[in-house]
């Protein structure tokens, strides 16, 4: 087994542990949130913590790390979080979607309507009602 | 000290991952609804994949970069299309 | 010649992050990212405007910046739970920009920032409903999208 870490300054290890605990910690209060939130869309919001800083987080310090030891700048760690960052919103949508269309579909309460055409929507006056 | 503060670090934060990943299968075997459980399968993946960076560090090997890339691809077409059956898959008009 | 010239540098970037920054690769690279950009513009014809492409570094900015500031609410109130008299809700806005670019380059915003999904937009009086963990007042939440991003976006792709 060969310990790759052991040359590098403090500093620089401080640094890549401080990143890798906030993502993992943000990952993890995501799922807990996922667990815990009563109804479906508010589970939705909960993994959107370990997709947005909790890759980053990750990625920071791997980046970090790599570049340190070995001593150039390696930042593919960045075509990971992109990439994240650009897909996961549209699966959140997408299941989103999915489940208002089938809320709608069984006529669940609580879930907002849809006005197919113009005569079917309600006066300006009591839109501002509509929850 | 500083390959003791690194591998300490990794071996918390996997273990932080796991964690995540299993209350993510928790409520991807309880449900209710199917939507529920595409998230959790969502979820599951994603950690996966932050667990291969880790492993990176851990090794300091940059082989695992390339799985953690593999994963992501996979696991966003595969719920992109779990969403899309649900949506249009038991809607009979 | 170029169709698409960001969709190509940032292609051809991405080719070199991903086997090496030389020479060869450079050159390679760009190859494929011109072929590839060749092939979008044959899949899609209408092409985004941009008008200050300048803004947009300012607009990732405000973006991080409140990505992280979200993640601290949400992550605060999955840990301490919800405060009295607060609730999760579905919230309607209306919207001026009628781009798509703009409009899809939003809904990523709006999505990824945790604590608030989009859900669907209605393109005929141009409204999107939402969906927000910690709807405090609705006003706050409107006036918030319509002049921090809106207002860019608006100015980016005039």
């Amino acid at each position: 087994m060969i310990y790759p870490a052991a040359d590098l300054p403090l500093s620089v290890a401080l640094a890549v542990a401080f990143f890798l605990l906030v993502g993992a910690a943000l990952a993890l209060i995501g799922a807990i949130g996922f667990l815990r939130l009563p109804t479906f869309y508010e589970r939705l919001h909960a993994p959107a913590l370990g997709t947005s800083w909790g890759i980053g987080g990750i990625m920071l310090a791997s980046m970090i790390y790599f570049t340190v030891s070995s001593s150039r700048l390696v930042i593919h760690e960045i075509l990971i979080g992109i990439f994240v960052t650009v897909t996961t919103p549209i699966t959140f949508m997408l299941l989103a979607r999915a489940a208002l269309h089938r809320d709608r579909t069984a006529r669940r309460d609580g879930v907002p309507r849809k006005y197919v055409g113009p005569e079917e929507r309600p006066n300006p006056e009591d839109v501002s009602d509509a929850s | 000290m500083s390959a003791v503060i690194i591998y300490t670090a990794v071996a918390i934060s996997q273990f932080m991952l796991v964690v995540a990943m299993a209350i993510a299968a928790i409520r991807m075997f309880r449900g209710p609804r199917a939507q529920d459980r595409i998230i959790g399968l969502d979820t599951i993946y994603i950690n996966a994949m932050l667990l291969l960076v880790t492993f990176g560090i851990g090794t300091g090997r940059v082989i695992y970069f390339e799985a953690a890339l593999v994963i992501g691809l996979l696991g966003f077409v595969s719920t992109v299309a779990l969403a899309k059956f649900l949506m249009r898959g038991e809607v009979i008009e | 010649m170029l169709p698409y010239p960001i969709l190509t540098i940032s292609l051809t970037l991405m080719w070199m992050l991903l086997n090496g920054f030389t020479l060869g690769h450079l050159i390679l690279g760009a190859l494929v990212a011109v072929f590839a950009s060749w092939a979008m513009a044959s899949l899609r014809p209408d092409k985004p405007k941009l008008n200050k492409w300048y803004l947009l570094p300012k607009l990732f900015f405000i973006v991080l910046y409140d990505v992280a500031l979200s993640n601290i609410a949400v992550a605060w109130l999955i840990v301490r739970g919800r405060a009295k008299g607060r609730k999760a809700g579905f919230l309607t806005i209306p919207l001026e920009i009628k781009d798509r670019t703009a409009l899809a380059l939003l809904a990523i915003i709006l999505t990824s920032t945790p604590g608030s999904v989009w859900l669907e937009y209605d393109s005929y009086d141009g409204s999107i409903l939402m969906h927000v963990l910690d709807l405090e007042e609705e006003e706050q939440w409107v006036a918030t999208i319509k002049n921090r991003y809106e207002k860019l976006l608006m100015e980016i792709f005039a």
